[in-house]
């Protein structure tokens, strides 16, 4: 067997063990969220943010108020475990994250070339975009932990629905794609991708909490059962808002990046292909919602459903017009 | 006074938001004529709703929802073909989808309508932002408010200079972090972060300019396709392109002049026959009879020249005929372009239509496939198995009769008309596979030879004169949105404890020690709290390091 084939063949191997290892990491942030009752501060989250003056004592203030005796003295037995299973959940991510980027590291050795050259390695490449952003966000705002099961499970259902249907051997890239735009021009669509994946994902779970802050306790259904063990929602609004904030700026670069390219390849830099219009369509939506969220009446839910129809449109880029919509973007190497 | 907090969110946000919301609404109705007040109110009422946010957002989604049948439907400028197989297929809802512009949605009045109400309401909140903007980058920070402790960020640094030294050396810390700076009262305001909104309005003054360009592109732009067999060539000028497109402002004279010859065309697979390169050898002169100049074109790697730009669209093969007429007269070297149906094997449909055999005599078509690599696939049938020109084959079917293309109409240079066939002005007359040097007799003693092939390529001229600024916008726009969505604009407020204070301050009592108030806020609510420490620790370690002047 040749070099390019072993590594290819290595990369397919761990391609199934990402999912393995991303699987457990739901399962160990699924116990975290069961076992965890109430918007308790971690202990991570206390040693991060010691006591200030001000309005993020403030905030501190008030989820002490809901449950001063836990949160200042030891925690109970039940919420230690709860922490340790989101403690691990964090760990077993970051192998599985590790996994994926090898994945993606090896396909491009096997190919000798950057592995973004069909639709299966543009997904996997956005799905770790996705990962790495959420990573970001738990580590920075540890409270944000308790999105990871939401993230992990649409990562690793994502994957497999990958594995599936677009597989496609490495190989060669066709001429068309022999240039260096490639790099620059897919590489930045996956990087904004990935965060307004995550980001779409931290709306959905912002409505939900959101919806359960306007009830209150007295809520009942599975919906109020998952929103009590979000983290509030001004800081799902927030992380939300901040993955946004990361990838519109990059995804507007790659959508320029782009339309260079597309001047030097088809003799246009815009021509309204199915994909340049459905790339109009996203950037327009997330201007919406970066100008819904500074606008009164607007900001909040309002927002919150724009990103996640962002998403929607995102998906629908990716798969509706890559797979049934024939354009000059068909390069899904599917039959 | 407003509280501190409520102050920095009355400053600009993040995006262009309502600003006619805090004008005062127009309650006079007594002065003037009633109608005039009316119009005048009334249009007044309609400006505020078009440059509303709420307005723009909604004429945003539209702009969104519009595109949307652009993507789902054929449109004209993409593929004529398909948008004919729509009226074929829906033959009662096409004409009405037609009517409304919907196979050339992106030129539809509707859709410029949207973007142009867009782009009025944006440029109706942009000019008073504008100003609003420069006024404040003339004005000077904001008083410090009294309470410096009820801000979201506050600290404490005992002093041990004189209030007025520490204040000096807080200003000169706050400057060098590139704060404005003012004092006043006693007390250091600072402000930093203004660049977010400059970056808010340069972002949508580029927007405005990319729109003008892309105007200005589509009013003196144009381009051409031609293919072009290789030894052959063509000159930019409309007649010569097979299809061409062109702005209103240009005509005939205002193409450059500019011949170009295909020399040589060459395409190269991978071992898995994964297209590797298409290139084209060409010799282009820029004026008439000028100097001959080399270039090799191909995928991705245009020839720019004059302002011009030449792309390698296209290839296919073009098979070449000879004919023996009954009368032993020889025609040699008859070709044209077969298109590929399948670019995986180069499978080609086409029809080599020939007019002119001499007067008396039946005009000839001969339709059919050309096969780079043809295969036997049984029954008579040939298929190609490869892109490469391996083994090259014809299938043909010769037709008699009168082509009909002096009718008047205009005829599909790659198809045979199916009519002509069925009224019974051409007959089929004979059909044959070829290899290279094979013939096919007709019954009129003819003989149809296939003696090789040609490869072609299909060439597209463009121009456009504002494509440098289409891009430079661009780029504007970008940097124009990074700065406003990673500048926070930020206040800090520097005052000696005590001074001013609830008068409760335990410290001030100690003896030979004062503190310095510092308070901090920041536009957008963001808990990370890293700067204003910085700040604090910047000042704090200032103070410490002169302590004795």
């Amino acid at each position: 067997m040749s070099d390019a084939a072993s590594l290819a063949g290595l990369a397919d191997t761990l391609f199934s063990i990402t999912i393995l290892v991303y699987s457990l990491a739901t399962i160990a942030f699924a116990v975290e969220f069961a076992f965890s009752r109430e918007a308790t501060v971690s202990e991570r989250d206390k040693e991060r943010q010691p006591a200030r003056s001000g309005a993020s004592a403030e905030q501190i203030g008030q989820i002490q108020v809901l449950n001063p005796t836990r949160s200042e003295s030891e925690p109970t037995p039940r919420a230690q475990f709860a922490s340790r299973a989101g403690q691990l959940a964090m760990g077993i991510t970051l192998i599985g994250a590790f996994i994926h980027g090898t994945v993606l590291l090896l396909r491009g050795l096997a190919a000798e070339r950057i592995p973004l050259g069909n639709m299966f390695e543009h997904a996997t490449m956005v799905a770790f975009i996705g990962v790495a952003g959420f990573l970001f966000l738990a580590v920075r705002t540890p409270r944000l932990r308790r999105v990871g099961l939401f993230v992990l499970l649409a990562v690793t259902v994502g994957l497999v629905l990958n594995g599936l249907f677009l597989y496609a051997e490495s190989g060669p890239l066709v001429a068309a794609l022999r240039s260096r735009w490639l790099v620059v021009h897919v590489t930045t669509v996956t990087i904004g991708f990935g965060a307004f994946l995550t980001s779409g994902i931290v709306s959905a779970l912002y409505l939900v909490r959101s919806r359960f802050e306007e009830v209150g306790e007295g809520a009942v259904g599975l919906a109020s059962r998952i929103g009590r063990r979000l983290p509030d929602a001004a800081t799902l609004d927030r992380a939300a808002h901040r993955l946004v904030i990361f990838g519109f700026p990059i995804f507007t670069f790659a959508v320029i990046a782009g339309a260079v390219w597309a001047e030097s390849a088809w003799g246009r830099f815009w021509g309204w292909d199915p994909k340049e219009t459905w790339a109009f369509i996203s950037w327009i939506v997330y201007a919406a919602y970066l100008h819904a969220r500074a606008t009164a009446g607007w900001k909040g839910r309002a927002a919150a459903w724009i990103n996640v129809g962002g998403l929607a449109v995102m998906l629908f880029n990716l798969l509706f017009v890559n797979l049934i919509i024939a354009g000059l973007h068909s390069y899904a190497g599917i039959n | 006074m407003t509280t501190p907090t409520s102050s920095l969110s009355d400053a600009p946000s993040l995006v262009l938001d309502d600003v006619s919301e805090g004008q005062p609404r127009s309650t006079s109705p007594s002065d003037g004529p009633r109608l005039r007040t009316r119009v005048v109110r009334g249009a007044r009422g309609w400006w505020r709703w078009l440059t509303s946010m709420r307005t723009a957002l909604m004429l945003l989604f539209l702009l969104a929802l519009a595109a949307v049948p652009g993507s789902l439907l054929p449109q004209r400028p993409l593929s004529q073909t398909a948008v004919g197989q729509y009226f074929a297929d829906h033959p009662e809802l096409a004409p009405v989808l037609d009517r409304f512009g919907f196979f050339d949605v992106f030129a539809a009045p509707w859709f410029a309508a949207i973007y142009l109400l867009l782009f009025s309401s944006l440029i109706g909140c942009l000019v008073p932002r504008t100003w609003g903007h420069i006024r404040a980058l003339r004005a000077e920070p904001p008083r410090a408010p009294s309470r410096l402790s009820r801000l979201p960020r506050h600290a404490e640094i005992p002093i041990r200079n004189s209030a007025e030294q520490a204040l000096d050396i807080a200003e000169e810390e706050l400057r060098d972090l590139r704060y404005r700076v003012v004092r006043r009262d006693g007390a250091i305001s600072a402000e930093k972060g203004l660049l977010k909104e400059t970056g808010n309005i340069a972002f949508h003054l580029a927007l405005l300019g990319l729109l003008i360009s892309l105007a200005v592109g589509k009013l003196w732009g144009y381009e051409g396709s031609v293919l072009v067999q290789e030894g052959q060539g063509f000159c930019n000028t409309f007649q010569q392109y097979d299809t061409y497109s062109a702005g209103p402002l240009i005509d005939g004279a205002d193409l450059r002049p500019l011949c170009v010859d295909l020399e040589d065309f060459q395409a190269r697979y991978e071992p898995d026959l994964t297209p590797a390169s298409f290139t084209g050898d060409i010799t282009y002169s820029r004026t008439l009879g000028g100097a001959d100049e080399q270039a090799t074109i191909g995928i991705n790697s245009p020839l720019r020249v004059d302002g011009m730009r030449l792309y390698l669209t296209g290839r296919g093969f073009a098979p070449i005929f000879s004919v023996t007429l009954p009368d032993g007269t020889e025609l040699t070297d008859l070709s044209a372009p077969f298109l590929p149906t399948d670019p995986a094997t180069m499978l080609s449909e086409g029809v080599l239509k020939l007019p002119d055999l001499g007067a008396g005599r039946d005009q000839l078509a001969l339709e059919g496939v050309f096969l780079p690599t043809a295969q036997d696939a049984g029954g008579g049938l040939l298929t190609s198995v490869d892109p490469r020109p391996l083994d090259p084959a014809v299938a043909i079917v010769v037709y008699a009769g009168t082509l009909g293309l002096d009718s008047g109409i205009p005829q599909n240079v790659f198809t045979l008309d199916q009519e002509r066939i069925q009224r019974g002005q051409l007959d089929r007359v004979g059909s044959a596979n070829l290899r290279p040097g094979e013939s096919l007799e007709l019954p009129d003693g003819t003989s149809v030879t296939f003696t090789g092939f040609k490869e072609f390529a299909a060439l597209q001229l463009h121009r456009d004169p504002s494509q440098l600024s289409v891009l430079l916008t661009a780029l504007a726009m970008l940097a124009g949105l990074t700065a406003t969505l990673l500048v926070r604009r930020r206040r800090v407020f520097v005052r000696p404890g005590g001074m001013g204070a609830d008068g409760s301050d335990r410290r001030a009592m100690v003896p030979g020690s004062t503190m310095l108030e510092i308070g901090g806020l920041r536009q957008g609510g963001s808990t990370d709290p890293t700067e204003f420490e910085q700040v604090v620790q910047r000042i704090r370690t200032a103070l410490a390091d002169r302590k004795d002047p």
